[in-house]
């Protein structure tokens, strides 16, 4: 199985997936559109990591500008599992030690999915701690990224890089550096386990959350089920913002200046209809759509508006809850395996799997996947969700 | 019927800052080559993120002040939607949402007295670029030099009654941006769009309105208004059309607007709340010190030097260019006294530029040298003719005054006995002239004392000279 799009170098050990760019290497996120675009400079979080003495592998698949469940609607190959199921480059890279590390895009959970199904782990950190600069934008305003390896040690060692300050992303939060532990005591912890969640995944997932908990309580935590009734609005409400933006985000991708020129065009319309329709597939013309009419003139208030309203609700119940709690556990998503299916399905099936991930996307709390299970903690609660991770992994099934 | 003539006017205007609204790129006016003046960014290369230029938002929020408006201590960036190959990006930056000043006023003196025309707001927004269409290859080249050039756009309620209020506005906004250095507000870098409507003289509701785009000459802008009352007069009273609200291009050439095809301006924006970009938050501290910064207005430059005594025609001219009184108030602040100065920028100066088809606007001169000269004149050491020729040196040459007074030796001291065998040998070789004097010719005189003055190469005290030349040839009586 071949997990890179472009390798760089056999003997790196850290791999970047396809909407991080890298100086001097073709960039296609996925897409027929960005076809032969080679960016001029490297994301900050790219840099940060050659400057440190990491050497890059190569660049993973992506799906569609990483908009898809886990990968499967890349345009230029899809990873798949040994036994024929979905699972994402990065998370197969990783969990087949062809890297030690993975860096990732983090907008819709598609990296934390494919952490579940190739049981690896991902941490997508606190929004503005990582630059985004450098990276193929979709949803800017929940957009991530994040680290993929085998254990919450070696995501520590890579995030703890990436994360600080640059001056080149005006949403980049002041701190110069952030220090993580992996060894918080977990014992005496508070561990919410979100009701609605856990009933909407399938009994596979639900008995991975059961011996996790088990796990958490036999290492002296607490775990207790809260109920969060609002999440299938949140998931709507990200849905609506992710389409917007990436709508807006991916009009500049029209044939003029880069990426894919149709061959055949009479007129400048003509040249980005067509250019668009032949570069663009499935999921991004979705999304055009779909974004475009929420923020059309009619729908700005009913739509868009609204989500931003309820993105500011979504904040405070996580604040409630992380009030009284250390973390959150729940699924990362509905099943532990995906069949490949029809990719004209995927627009709403990834709106469905949304409802497990949204909430850190929305809210900018950082999330983390290990052992199959979601974990999410407050903003700048990385430590507490390495030191989770990191106890269960030592401890046996 | 009489009519009553409505127009509101949407100015944009391009700021001074030195570098583009959203990333580092400067120069973009000195670009001489199209794409000189371009970085990832403002080529909408994905993966750059736009970063906010703080001088940007003083300058707007300058604009604000004197424009007598509220400053919105929080404005948002909104991206606006829309499809063109000179916008990179395929939105445009713009304050959609939340404005940095509303709610302002500006008072424009018209042959009727004062005018005062309301401003509804004034918001921030990046520039596009530039469309060059090859006719004969039948290309279109995209130019994005101008891209992401910082603009405010001020938008005036619709309070103008006359085509002669509107070109009145509009001088006073050039001339306050000019002089409050927020904009040179050069050729093509103020830019209106004119929305106007008639309605019965007395009546309170708008007619149907058109707007008419980016229109940047004054004169343009005079036939363009009329040719529309007279068009919107035609329809209502003579059923010529139906009006509908729509965009118009003004045709220079054709002396007639059209309206734009409907695609081009039934566009619905998609505006939302850039996430990129963080609210703008000018808290009291900044806004004090923008206050503080706040350069004078015309208006109280024009007292300052009255209270000099300077006379009214120097007082025009030099508030009318910002650089002006700044050099002005330099020479002034050295110690030179406020007529003298006035008169050497104002007579010596623009001489000197007229004589190389310049105007006093594009006078280009250090404070420190312009006062080195008056003082060489002041303490007698050079006389005000050698002066102005040092002036001219260093102004059309660029020399310092220091090194070029030195090299022609024009401070070296002329005694009298100089003078005194100059104008011996000037009268022994003039004999026509000095006969011509001593024979009643007064202006003989002149003659003869230009020729001493060519002999001693313009150094020495002129009256000296003259004092000198008059007592020898009265002697030869």
């Amino acid at each position: 199985m071949n997990y890179f799009v472009t390798e760089i170098d056999r003997a790196g050990t850290v791999a970047v997936d396809d909407t991080i760019l890298v100086k001097g290497c073709e960039a296609k996120a996925g897409s027929h559109i960005l076809d032969g675009f080679v960016p001029l400079f490297s994301s900050d979080a790219v840099e940060r990591l050659v400057k440190a003495g990491f050497t890059l592998r190569g660049k993973t698949h992506t799906g569609e500008f990483g908009l898809d469940i886990a990968g499967e609607t890349s345009y230029h190959g899809v990873c798949k599992k040994a036994d024929g199921t979905l699972s994402t480059a990065a998370a197969e890279a990783v969990a087949a030690g062809a890297v030690k590390q993975a860096l990732c895009v983090d907008v819709n959970g598609a990296p934390r999915r494919g952490a579940a199904l190739s049981g690896v782990d991902f941490l997508k950190p606190t929004y503005g701690t990582v630059s985004r600069y450098g990276i193929i934008p979709t949803a800017c305003s929940g957009e991530q990224v994040g680290v993929c390896a085998a254990n919450a040690e070696d995501v520590e060692e890579a995030l703890s890089v990436i994360a600080g300050h640059d001056g080149k992303d005006g949403t980049s939060l002041p701190a110069e550096k952030y220090e993580y532990a992996a060894d918080k005591d977990v014992a005496g912890m508070k561990i919410a386990l979100v009701k609605e969640l856990y009933d909407a995944a399938d009994e596979g997932v639900r008995a991975a959350i059961d011996a996790f908990r088990a796990k958490l309580e036999k290492a002296g935590a607490t775990v207790e089920v809260i109920p969060v009734t609002d999440v299938k609005a949140y998931a709507t409400a990200w849905q609506i913002m992710l389409s917007a933006e990436t709508c807006n985000n991916i009009s500049r991708y029209d044939g003029v200046k880069f990426g894919y020129r149709a061959p055949v065009y009479k007129d400048i319309d003509e040249l980005y209809v067509n250019s668009r329709t032949e570069g663009m597939g499935f999921t991004a013309k979705m999304n055009v759509l779909f974004g475009s009419d929420v923020l059309s003139k009619n729908r700005y208030m009913s739509c868009y508006d609204k989500s931003l309203r309820l993105r500011r609700l979504a904040s405070e119940k996580m604040k409630e809850i992380f009030a009284g709690f250390d973390a959150v556990l729940c699924p990362a998503m509905s099943a532990l395996s995906v069949p490949a299916y029809d990719l004209a399905e995927t627009f709403e099936r990834t709106e469905r799997e949304l409802l497990f991930t949204t909430i850190p996307n929305l809210t900018g709390i950082p999330a983390m996947v290990t052992g199959g299970v979601q974990l999410w903690a407050a903003a700048f609660g990385e430590s507490t969700l390495l030191s989770i991770a990191a106890t269960a992994e030592r401890m046996a099934d | 019927m009489k009519y009553e003539v409505v127009i509101g006017l949407e100015t944009h205007v391009e700021l001074s800052t030195k570098s583009k609204i959203f990333c580092a790129c400067g120069g973009h006016s000195e670009a001489d080559q199209p794409n000189d003046c371009v970085c990832p960014a403002c080529c909408g290369m994905p993966g750059m993120l736009p970063v906010t230029n703080r001088h940007a938002v003083e300058l707007a929020v300058r604009a604000g002040i004197m424009l007598n408006c509220r400053i919105n201590q929080y404005a948002t960036f909104d991206k606006k939607s829309y499809y063109y190959p000179d916008l990179p990006c395929a939105y445009q930056i713009t304050q959609w949402f939340h404005p940095i000043c509303t709610e302002g006023y500006v008072d424009v003196p018209t042959k009727h007295g004062v005018s005062r025309i309301g401003i509804k707001q004034i918001h921030m927004e990046e520039d596009a670029g530039k469309l060059v269409h090859d006719d004969w290859a039948d290309v279109t080249y995209v130019d994005f030099n101008r891209t992401s050039v910082p603009l405010i756009e001020i938008v005036s309620k619709p309070d103008f009654r006359s085509a002669e209020e509107v070109l009145g506005y509009l001088e006073k906004l050039k001339a306050m941006l000019r002089f409050g250095g927020i904009s040179e507000c050069e050729e093509g870098a103020m830019r209106c769009d004119v929305n106007i409507s008639i309605r019965p003289e007395g009546s309170t509701e708008l007619g149907v309105r058109s707007e008419i785009k980016n229109m940047s000459s004054l004169t343009a802008i005079e036939r363009a208004i009329k040719y529309e009352v007279a068009r919107h007069i035609d329809a209502v009273e003579r059923n010529t059309e139906t009006l509908v609200q729509e965009t118009r291009r003004w045709d220079d050439m054709k002396n007639r607007t059209f309206a734009m095809r409907n695609k081009e301006t039934a566009a619905d924006y998609r505006y939302f709340p850039d996430p990129n970009l963080m609210p703008v938050v000018v808290d009291d501290e900044w806004l004090k010190e923008i206050r503080d910064n706040m350069p004078a207005t015309i208006e109280q430059k024009t007292a300052e030097y009255a209270s000099m005594g300077l006379s009214g025609q120097d007082i025009a001219s030099l508030v009318s260019e910002r650089r002006l009184c700044d050099l002005f108030d330099a020479v002034v602040a050295s110690g030179r006294r406020p007529a003298d100065t006035a008169a050497w920028i104002l007579t010596d100066c623009a001489g000197i530029l007229r004589r190389g088809g310049k105007v006093i606007g594009e006078l280009d001169i250090a404070p420190e040298a312009l006062s080195y000269i008056i003082g060489m004149v002041d303490e007698g050491k050079i006389n005000r003719g050698v002066g102005k020729k040092v002036l001219g040196a260093v102004i059309e040459k660029g020399v310092s005054p220091e090194q070029y007074v030195k090299e022609q030796a024009l401070d070296a001291k002329v005694d009298e006995s100089l003078i005194l065998d100059t104008v011996k040998t000037v009268l022994t070789e003039n004999a026509k002239a000095v006969s011509d004097y001593l024979g009643g010719k007064e202006k003989a005189l002149q003659s003869l004392f230009g020729s001493c003055m060519k002999v001693l190469r313009g150094k020495g005290d002129p009256a000296a000279i003259r004092e000198i030349l008059v007592r020898e040839i009265e002697k030869l009586k």
